[in-house]
């Protein structure tokens, strides 16, 4: 007990509880108006797939597309047992994303498969063509309602529910990634040659991967679902799976931290540019292009590793000295 | 009986005949030389002795166990580690952290116990800490455990890369040029590095390597491949001496 309340956790236990009370007084005295309330449930749910698609496309070094596919698979399966059950809501939504999770996890260990012998590009055509797959069953399935969706889901999701199920996201995924495991994973990324004869199972841990991330992604889907009433087969299409990524890709490959701002970045800019009207693709994208080159900036870089990390910052001088 | 003991090992690439009929007996401690000249096949065997390549004949024991035809993980798991004449290191991570990839499969733990910091993760994790800074400290790399490996000079990743391989406690560690692109300086640091590991960890090592200085300063035994079958064979004083050698090296 005593190895956990370290000075670092500390300050994340700190920041987790301010944030909160921020959101909740926020709420109080009516500094939200209604659109911007209606955000918080969805920045919360683009964090964890951004999160999780982290785990795979920042750690694992695998580029998925399809990450929307697991989170329709998930949203479906658990939307699904709450219509048709008719529990007190805090027996039916923990047990939704339990049963969202697993399913979006079967599908994530059916797509881990061929990513064992599929690399890069031939990985992303695979795991684009799963996430359409899934699109066009469900747009043909009149038991989930088909094109025209599934209707009556009970709203249940509220930014505190969201909240908390994203700091639990976060956490596991964060202290996955800096156990044993989690060195694997990305000892797999950085060289699968090595890996395997350093005796790294690697078969394993891809699999253990892609079904982590699906597992998220499906909860992720479960709380969306249960946040608009509705599911559209629609919703969960190509350009999901890409806002998804480009969520991860601007976050800077491999920092959880990153791909947190970045969700929230992506999912209040198009509102909060909505008064532009017609320019607001316009300016999403120059937007977009602005970040990524910012991101590509060597002095910036610098500036955040002096943000973030004291030792590493150290250590750039010290390298740069040497260098010189 | 001797550790590695390798009987009439040969693969063929199509039609290409790239290694033929290699013997080789390796005893416990030793430090064994593969030279030979570009193209020779040697690492071609490295490549085979660690399942990265299966043999198209021959077979291969270690400690009496056959292990032909295992997969490089299985080959892994029983004891044999090796480093890469083009250095793979796993580069965005640190220093440290590479050993510990290198200590994987010394410590237990499960994903639950690394997912909610159960006490076990931290019994493990001070364990290979542990174990990491002592092999850092043979190399003299604990000072920069926290870089990351793309960020050390050259000398110093061939160095980590070497800690890497021990850090899986194997029985039979292969170096693939160990020296290649050292100023001799290093070289010569290196030499001592190498008989260092293997008078403290009890290491058998089998190297392959260009620098003919080093080759004669550290190994006792030493094999010279020539296209692909062995051409001398004994101790380095008598082998680089063999005309036969001489003008595989330098030609006629």
């Amino acid at each position: 007990m005593k190895k956990l309340l370290t000075k670092k956790n500390l300050a994340a236990l700190l920041l987790i509880i301010a944030v909160y009370a921020l959101l909740v007084a926020c709420d109080q005295f009516g500094v939200f108006n209604r659109q911007s309330k209606a955000l918080l449930v969805p920045i919360g749910i683009n964090i964890m797939l951004a999160v999780s698609l982290s785990l795979l496309v920042g750690f694992l070094g695998e580029l998925s597309l399809g990450h929307a596919g697991f989170m329709s698979v998930g949203a479906y399966a658990g939307c699904m047992f709450t219509i048709h059950m008719d529990l007190p809501m805090a027996v039916e939504l923990p047990l939704a994303m339990l049963i969202g999770g697993v399913v979006a996890g079967v599908f994530g260990l059916l797509i881990g498969i061929p990513a064992l012998r599929l690399k890069g590009d031939y990985l992303a055509i695979v795991t684009l063509a799963f996430g359409e797959i899934i699109r066009s069953v469900l747009n043909n399935f009149s038991v989930v309602g088909g094109a025209g969706g599934l209707n009556g889901i009970p709203k249940y999701s509220n930014y505190t529910i969201v909240y908390v199920v994203m700091v639990i996201t976060i956490i596991v995924i964060a202290n996955l990634v800096h156990s044993r495991h989690g060195r694997a994973i990305c000892s797999i990324r950085d060289n699968v040659i090595a890996s395997e004869s350093m005796g790294i199972p690697v078969v394993y841990y891809k699999l253990m991967a892609f079904v982590a991330a699906a597992v998220f992604a499906g909860i992720a889907g479960v709380l969306y679902g249960h946040n608009l009433g509705i599911l559209k087969p629609s919703t969960f299409d190509f350009n999901k799976s890409i806002e998804i990524l480009v969520m991860v890709v601007m976050g800077g490959m491999g920092s959880l931290p990153g791909a947190v701002i970045a969700a929230i970045v992506i999912t209040v800019l198009p509102e909060a540019l909505r008064g532009l009207s017609d320019y607001r693709m316009l300016i999403y994208a120059v937007v977009l292009i602005a970040m990524m080159l910012l991101n590509n900036n060597a002095r910036f870089n610098e500036f955040k590793q002096r943000l973030f990390s004291k030792r590493a910052a150290r250590q750039g001088a010290k390298l740069t000295k040497e260098g010189e | 009986m001797a550790l590695l003991e390798v009987k009439n090992l040969g693969i063929s690439f199509g039609g290409l005949r790239a290694v033929d009929g290699f013997n080789v007996n390796i005893e416990k401690g030793a430090l064994y030389g593969l030279i030979g000249p570009n193209g020779a096949g040697k690492t071609t065997v490295f490549n085979m002795l660690t399942g990265v390549y299966q043999p198209t004949v021959g077979t291969f024991t270690l400690d009496g166990e056959n292990l032909t035809g295992k997969s490089t993980l299985e080959i892994a798991h029983k004891g044999i580690a090796r480093t890469f004449q083009n250095i793979r290191l796993f580069a965005k991570m640190t220093v440290q952290d590479n050993v510990k990839v290198g200590l994987h499969n010394h410590v237990k733990y499960g994903i639950a116990s690394g997912v909610f910091r159960l006490p076990g993760y931290f019994k493990d994790e001070k364990y290979l800490d542990e174990r990491a800074k002592e092999l850092l400290d043979v190399f003299g790399l604990y000072g920069e455990r926290d870089y990351l490996a793309s960020n050390l000079p050259y000398g110093k990743q061939r160095k980590l890369e070497i800690a890497r391989a021990l850090a899986t406690g194997p029985k039979l560690l292969l170096l693939d040029e160990p020296a290649a692109g050292m100023n001799p300086n290093e070289t010569a640091e290196l030499m001592e590095t190498i008989h260092f590991v293997r008078d403290t960890f009890d290491m058998t090592i089998l190297l392959i390597e260009h620098d003919m200085k080093l080759v004669s300063g550290i190994c006792e035994e030493i094999t010279v491949l020539n296209f692909g079958q062995v051409l001398a064979q004994g101790k380095p004083s008598d082998v680089l001496n063999d005309p036969k050698v001489i003008v595989a090296y330098l030609g006629e």
